[in-house]
């Protein structure tokens, strides 16, 4: 399978999210245990209304889509996979109208655990919004 | 605290506070979140919808969906039990019409979602217990359930900072 075919799956499997496909979650990159994603700042998304600044919880649903993307196209292709926990720690806000973009990796798979880094950038690729750690499920 | 201060009155203040810290958020609205008040207890609600679903096959509801349910209820948990006693006494009464009268938020810090079972395509409930509240962070811990109250969906812990007067 060429790298764009896994790309055209990847964008299948985000569409066939519901919660992904109503956030505007668009796959970039995904391969070999990473996955990068990212979506667009909206109104309706909007956290704090004095700042324009976008929800934690949304930061939390793409983070979350992107980790369970990576472990998908692990190596060892698992056949689903589920969230057991996920921290995230915020960092700074999302600059206002600023897509975002999270970057996923798995660096640790064993037979029924996955174990996830992830980080959210905004438009400054420097110094990200958020960083989470997780692990997942991985069923065989 | 006057005894003798008319019902309606009381409910009417404690209602629209919380009507406008809630209609504030227009992610709240999008999600669909509401909150049900008893006294001064607060249970959040997320009615079910398709969009929230993050696995069509089983289905089951998004995972990111939960942790900001839990993340949002914690938010209007510390937000309100932080201005319930200006609100009580009088001394601020927010107005959804009015921006600068709604009390600033929290800033989530860190937050830690412990999945526990898999989100049913139903309604989800959740309550948000603030364990220790300082002038400057905030720890909170949050459970949602869905049909039984003893069998929790997910627990999470966050800490917060608090809005500087």
């Amino acid at each position: 399978m060429t790298d764009d075919d896994q790309a055209r799956i990847a964008q299948q499997f985000i569409e066939a999210i519901p919660h992904a496909r109503a956030l505007g979650m668009r796959v970039e990159e995904i391969g070999s245990g990473r996955a990068i994603i990212s979506m667009p700042w909206a109104e309706h998304l909007v956290g704090d209304p004095r700042t324009g600044v976008i929800h934690g919880g949304v930061v939390s649903a793409l983070m979350d889509t992107c980790c369970g993307a990576a472990v998908m196209v692990h190596p060892s292709n698992p056949r689903s996979t589920a969230t057991i926990d996920l921290r995230i720690d915020y960092m700074r806000a999302a600059t206002p109208g600023q897509r975002i973009t999270a970057r996923a990796e798995c660096y640790h798979m064993t037979r029924s655990v996955a174990f996830l880094r992830a980080v959210a950038l905004d438009e400054d690729g420097e110094n990200p919004v958020a960083s989470a750690t997780g692990a997942f499920t991985a069923e065989r | 605290m006057d005894r003798n201060e008319p019902l309606h009155q009381i409910k009417t203040r404690r209602d629209s506070a919380l009507n406008a810290l809630v209609s504030g958020v227009p992610y709240l609205t999008w999600l669909g979140v509401r909150f049900d008040r008893r006294g001064d207890e607060l249970t959040a609600i997320l009615p079910y919808a398709d969009k929230l679903i993050g696995n069509p096959r089983l289905p089951a509801i998004h995972g990111g969906v939960t942790a900001a349910f839990l993340e949002t209820t914690a938010i209007i948990e510390l937000a309100w039990s932080a201005m319930w006693e200006d609100l009580e006494s009088g001394r601020i009464a927010p107005d959804a019409a009015v921006p600068d009268s709604l009390p600033r938020l929290p800033k989530t810090i860190d937050f830690t979602v412990d999945y526990l079972r898999s989100g049913l395509p139903r309604d989800a409930y959740a309550r948000a217990r603030v364990v220790r509240s300082g002038r400057r962070y905030a720890s909170v811990h949050v459970e949602a359930w869905q049909d039984n109250r003893s069998r929790l969906m997910a627990q999470a812990t966050g800490h917060f900072l608090m809005p500087q007067p």
